[in-house]
């Protein structure tokens, strides 16, 4: 983390109460309820969480695709919901977004070298010279040779080196947030660990800030500074990643944890295996949203809703029963 | 019906080769395997994409394109018979009652305007011979047993009424309605949460546990192979290049490619930030292999021989662990030339 930065104590995105309302079937639902979440700049916050809780409206709120329904979001020191299209242009240079498809969120019918350079065009940039230069050196940086690249087209490349020109597109900019949305879940393990140090380089060479969003436990302790871990739309604990990874507090935490297959585990269910499944946000559980999965549930689980509460200084955990001494 | 006299193992795959026949050129996709599996045991086959483990198990069950594009050479005995020589009739007989498979993605291997009684009673009355009755009852039966509450219910939704992870058990419930002796299971979880990955994967012991089922799991993930095979092949480039026991394999990989796969995926015990030893390159291009070993341009280990000479499966000190490489890691961790070739 960077420590010059430490003193000035405005983080770099400020998300305040955020809630995502969404209409299905005539029903409204929140995708997600109530944020609260703030990245420092040059950190990386990671979010975890099974698929649909909320993980990936969370990351769409901050860029404000689709704005939130209620809530605030403050990217450095402005608050930027309520911003008209207009208004937002110029901001959203400041963030980028990747996502977990490499292939599909590039235009196949389009060159490498048009692709990388459209957030420049977008920007007003119009000199010839001076795209060409930035699209080589942003190729560089990702490591692809731009003289092979440029010309070619997305079917060309391995799910790995699209994702090398998908992080070449969101940093042509020179952003100071970006957000990955899940950017190496379509990837081979081995392909995976190259895109992943090639985070951890442009995070040092840009001085990026990254909210990382995986379903990876693994993936996510290896590039976060800090962990929050979402359940049916709420944030359910909050921590630095070694601190999570090595005591969570949450049931949830803890059974995420231990149903992740390590190389020489032997077999079958731990005893903090989660069962059952996500239920759906149209109708949550009362009380505490877990309660239902939660192998230590108990009376006032049903009635009360556990509030995110500061246990230990910078470990935040919304239950009624955490699993380490307060 | 084949007797259940015949002893041995209960799949053996001799020197079998896949070829895809592209405008391009030959894609070499199997490249002369060989294996065999245990009644009642777990082969786990691990790869990255394009190493060929799944046109092994598609070609194994014999569902790849006949329209002569396809090319094959090699044996599958299964129970004594070998599957390539039979024809489409006799193999339909097989495929699905003796030999089941379940797929990665259970939204596109279900009918989506089916209901789920349906699709699951369609395999009974069809290949069982059931009555439409009996099939309901044991179509119920089927979706409890793998674990969905209400099964009466359940038989009539559709699909797409279902999360991920239970559309996953009724394909399982489907796989396993007609008893098979193998279930070849390709990659039934990476579609899926992890806490329901964990489910599905006790499940699939579970059934396999009581109806004594073999199984080849197929996977990328080497944590799950650790915690639910007996044996393992790691496949690379379409060919075999490690087998032995998964005990053996994690604790004393001799392939410098299993090592490095190992190595390569982040694991829960490193700190935060830790540098990945990521492989560098693609794997080859199917059509146009290197000469030599297929995994020579990304290994630390390379020396001249590996260019020229392609190494074959082989043994040393344990004749159960195979690997085929020049120079393998051994059981200190150094390398030691062999002089076999």
């Amino acid at each position: 983390m960077p420590d010059d930065q430490m003193l000035n104590s405005e983080p770099l995105l400020e998300v305040n109460g955020v809630t995502v309302e969404y209409n299905m079937q005539g029903a409204r639902f929140d995708a997600i309820s109530d944020i609260n979440l703030s990245i420092e700049k040059g950190e990386t916050l990671g979010l975890v969480g099974e698929s649909g809780c909320g993980k990936s409206t969370m990351g769409r709120a901050i860029i404000q695709l689709p704005s939130p329904t209620f809530g605030s979001v403050k990217f450095l020191g402005k608050e930027i919901t309520g911003l008209s299209h207009n208004e937002m242009r110029p901001i959203r240079k400041s963030m980028q977004i990747i996502f977990q498809d490499p292939i599909s969120s590039l235009n196949p019918r389009r060159r490498v070298r048009n692709i990388v350079a459209e957030p420049l065009v977008i920007s007003g940039i119009k000199k010839k010279d001076e795209i060409d230069h930035k699209v080589r050196e942003a190729l560089n940086a990702v490591g692809m040779d731009p003289d092979i690249a440029m010309d070619r087209r997305p079917h060309e490349f391995s799910g790995g080196q699209c994702q090398r020109i998908c992080i070449a597109r969101a940093l042509i900019l020179e952003p100071d947030l970006v957000i990955c949305d899940e950017p190496v879940s379509a990837l081979d393990v081995s392909v995976q660990a190259q895109i992943l140090n090639l985070l951890e380089d442009m995070k040092e060479r840009y001085g990026l800030t990254l909210l990382f969003i995986s379903h990876d436990l693994a993936v996510v302790k290896n590039v976060s500074d800090r962990v929050a871990v979402m359940y049916l739309g709420k944030v359910c604990e909050l921590a630095q990643s070694e601190q999570l990874y090595k005591a969570p507090a949450h049931p949830y935490t803890a059974g995420l944890i231990a149903t992740i297959p390590e190389v020489g585990d032997k077999g079958a269910t731990k005893s903090l295996a989660l069962k059952g499944e996500i239920p759906s946000p149209l109708n949550p559980p009362s009380g505490c949203r877990f309660r239902n999965r939660c192998p230590i549930a108990q009376d006032k689980c049903t009635t009360d809703e556990p509030i995110l509460n500061e246990i230990v200084s910078g470990h935040q955990v919304a239950c009624h029963f955490p699993l380490i001494e307060q | 019906m084949a007797p259940s006299i015949v002893t041995g193992p209960l799949l053996q795959v001799k020197d079998l080769y896949t070829q895809f026949d592209t405008p391009k050129g030959i894609a070499r996709a199997v490249d002369g395997v060989s294996f065999s599996l245990e009644r009642g045991k777990t082969l786990g086959i691990v790869g990255e994409s394009g190493s060929g483990k799944s046109v092994l198990s598609r070609t194994i069950i014999d569902i790849l394109a006949k329209d002569g594009s396809v090319l094959y050479d090699g044996e599958i005995i299964f129970e004594g018979r070998d599957l390539r020589a039979l024809n489409e009739r006799e193999m339909r007989e097989i495929r699905g009652r003796e030999i089941a498979m379940v797929f990665q993605d259970p939204m596109s291997s279900l009918n989506p305007v089916k209901k789920i009684g349906k699709q699951i009673t369609e395999v009974l009355t069809k290949r069982m011979g059931m009555s439409s009755h009996l099939a309901k009852v044991r179509a119920a039966e089927l979706i409890n047993s793998v674990g969905i509450p209400d099964a009466e219910q359940q038989l009539g939704r559709y699909p797409m009424h279902l999360s991920g992870g239970m559309r996953q058990r009724i394909a399982i419930a489907i796989a396993i309605a007609c008893e098979p002796k193998l279930l070849i299971a390709d990659e039934p979880t990476t579609a899926l949460d992890v806490t329901i990955q964990a489910q599905i994967l006790d499940l699939l012991k579970e059934l396999q546990n009581k109806h004594d089922m073999s199984v080849m799991l197929i996977t990328h993930n080497l944590g799950i192979v650790s915690g639910y095979t007996d044996d393992v092949a790691v496949m690379y480039a379409g060919k075999i290049v490690e087998k032995c026991s998964t005990d053996e394999l994690i604790s004393n990989p001799i392939m410098p490619y299993t090592e490095a796969l190992m190595n390569s995926a982040p694991s829960l015990a490193d700190a935060p930030h830790t540098r990945l030893q990521a492989i560098p390159g693609l794997p080859p291009n199917l059509l146009n292999l290197p000469e030599g070993c297929s995994f020579q341009s990304r290994c630390n280990y390379k020396e001249e021989k590996c260019s020229s000479y392609a190494p074959d499966l082989t043994t040393i000190k344990n004749p159960d662990h195979k690997f085929a490489c020049w120079y393998p890691l051994n059981f200190s961790g150094t390398r030691e030339p062999l002089n076999n070739a």
